[in-house]
């Protein structure tokens, strides 16, 4: 090996920085690894108490009987049906409301407002509403909504709506930002109006990000209890009417199910926790694939 | 954000107003649903505060200026803030003290370590994370976590009996499973994924050039971090922090599940305390009466108050950062 020498002929010691230096920068690295494998752990233990905990108690029945029985009924009577049925329809409500508001914001946002101060104003408070607790939403729609309307699931799908919205906003706006200008200025050439560049070039360009990020918000909705607990009450039976009486959802029953000291309360909690995560965890791979798909075709 | 002027052949040249007659009605309709729709973010922040402010005025003029800032809260006729603020601050911070190492640790392994190809997954993984619903970890937390750590509690607290400052925190007669440290472990968990994901994107806009500039002084890949990465993405990620202790602080259900549910001001870390988020949900069932109903609303317009500033503040340090990172 050639020794380096520097202007003045002298050698230059180019080995790895030793002693200390290097112990540390080890140490360092070790401490990150052991960061990952601390986060690890927590995760790993849910999810197979979970799965452990969780998967005997699923069955056909569990999911579809429409009785959710009383917390002192062991396993085996009755089912979840109502609380999935009731999971289903306010989430997906909530979905159908908060997802083309929040891409409208994102267009207005990127499309028409520009740098002006009011985009900013909005496009800065929709970050910091992304922060807002979800038990203020359910207090905010039980104010305005169960209050005179009385509880529904529709309520439910409000407060989770409210959640959403700048969750979708923001990611919706991300995407639109990705969006190459001159595909906007190709299509005004062609004389098209801005309203149509917008719905017919610039939102079909990034559907598949849009998709895919109000995918995860929606699973993360899914899995909200605190919105829904002033907002859709609770029932026994299967409430198929989102729009008046009193509903359930899968995250509600669990949260009163874990309160209960009865074992039968606490295997069928077990038993919507696996249903309610593999709900989440469905929507959230579903919109990997979607955001895998776009990539390798723009690539 | 480019400071070019957009060519916009909607406007056309000769007409000021951008919502000119001569565009079609459709165009401008589309232009006002949009408006609207941002809009709505706006009024719905300005109807939270309006709405609970409104709802809470019983509990305002009853209690008092003395009652809202005390620390008694009974359910019956002490309605005080303060108690339940110290749960929800105290279980935050622990959160943050445990999370913020891990999240940041995290953070750097996978910007500054890993190679992007074996990243990619790993970051799939901590999303799994933020996906679990706050009541599957609360579920989690009280069958599972508490019992098992009620011994470890019980085990430390005999240990450090008579140590001055250690026995105030982690002693106590009336340790338990279900504390302000459990949530606090709780809250850690759940807030990693956002301070890590945050933390990630500012670390990614240092510039290559004095990451390489490092080792070409000879830099470790340590002294790399600690001299070109961390003065680059210092304010972003305090941002990153500040935004996980605003989601901590308003967690509401897995909290409510492992913290206690009783309302005290004690430096005892393992013993059950109470939050501004549980003690709403646990309590708003059985608040029939007009004072008790409005206390709570008044908690959660408290809680609003706090977060909204704790994320403008967050966000003004992201956004700085951000600001900077492009040069502006």
């Amino acid at each position: 090996m050639a020794v380096a020498t520097n202007s003045a002929g002298h050698p230059i010691d180019l080995r790895e920085p030793s002693g200390w230096r290097r112990s540390k920068n080890q140490i360092m690295t070790i401490l990150m690894w052991l960061a990952l494998v601390i986060i690890l752990i927590p995760l790993g233990f849910v999810l197979v108490t979970l799965i452990s905990k969780g998967a005997g108690a699923i069955s056909w029945q569990f999911l579809t009987n429409s009785t959710i029985p009383p917390n002192v009924v062991p396993l085996g009577t009755g089912g979840m049906g109502a609380a999935v049925v009731g999971t289903l329809e306010i989430t997906g409500f909530a979905a159908l409301l908060a997802i083309p508001l929040g891409v409208l914001g994102a267009v207005y946002l990127n499309e028409y407002g520009g740098n002006g101060i009011l985009a900013r104003l909005i496009s800065f408070m929709s970050s910091v509403m992304t922060g807002v607790p979800s038990i203020v939403m359910g207090l905010f729609i039980y104010i305005i909504w169960v209050l005179h309307f009385g509880y529904s699931g529709m309520a439910g799908s409000f407060a989770l709506a409210c959640l959403m919205l700048p969750i979708v906003i923001r990611s919706s706006y991300e995407m639109l930002r990705l969006v190459p200008d001159s595909l906007r200025q190709g299509s005004y050439a062609l004389g098209a109006t801005k309203a149509r560049v917008t719905l017919t070039v610039v939102l079909p360009t990034a559907l598949s990000g849009i998709v895919s990020g109000a995918l995860l918000a929606v699973a993360r909705a899914a899995g909200e209890t605190a919105p829904l607990l002033f907002t859709i009450l609770t029932v026994e039976q299967t409430n198929s009417n989102l729009f008046s009486g009193p509903d359930t959802a899968l995250p509600f029953q669990i949260f009163s199910n874990a309160q209960s000291a009865y074992t039968g309360a606490e295997a069928r909690a077990w038993g919507a926790a696996l249903t309610l995560v593999a709900i989440t965890f469905i929507l959230m791979i579903v919109a990997r694939i979607i955001t895998a798909l776009f990539t390798r075709n723009t690539r | 954000m480019s400071t070019v002027t957009k060519a916009d052949p909607a406007t056309p040249a000769g007409s000021a107003n951008p919502l000119s007659r001569r565009r079609p009605l459709g165009d401008r309709g589309f232009q006002i649903l949009a408006l609207a729709a941002g809009l709505l973010v706006l009024v719905i922040l300005v109807l939270i505060t309006v709405t609970t402010a409104q709802q809470s005025a019983t509990w305002f003029s009853t209690a008092g200026f003395k009652g809202i800032f005390s620390v008694q809260f009974d359910g019956q006729t002490h309605f005080g803030a303060m108690g339940v603020l110290y749960g929800t601050v105290i279980s935050s911070v622990i959160g943050i003290i445990v999370g913020v190492p891990v999240s940041v640790g995290i953070a750097l392994l996978l910007t500054q370590v890993v190679p992007a190809r074996w990243g990619r997954p790993i970051v799939y993984v901590i999303d799994l994370l933020a996906v679990v619903p706050s009541v599957v970890w609360g579920l989690w937390g009280i069958i599972v976590l508490v019992p098992w750590l009620q011994k470890i509690y019980l085990d430390i607290a005999s240990g450090v009996k008579g140590i001055p400052v250690l026995d105030a925190l982690f002693g106590g007669a009336n340790a338990g499973g279900a504390s302000f440290f459990t949530a606090g472990l709780i809250l850690a968990i759940m807030i990693t994924p956002i301070i890590t994901s945050l933390s990630r994107e500012v670390i990614a806009t240092v510039p290559v050039i004095d990451k390489e500039g490092a080792y070409a002084l000879g830099a470790t890949r340590w002294e790399m971090i600690r001299g070109a990465v961390w003065p680059h993405s210092q304010g972003g990620v305090v941002g990153a922090i500040l935004v996980g202790f605003g989601r901590a602080m308003g967690e509401t259900i897995a909290v409510a599940l492992v913290i206690g549910d009783s309302v005290e001001v004690t430096p005892h870390l393992f013993y059950s305390g109470h939050s501004i988020a549980a003690i709403i949900a646990l309590q708003f069932g059985e608040a029939t009466g007009g004072e008790f109903r409005s206390a709570l609303i008044g908690l959660g317009l408290f809680l609003f108050v706090l977060t909204i500033l704790v994320n403008l503040v967050a966000r003004w340090f992201v956004e700085r950062s951000a600001r900077r990172a492009r040069g502006e």
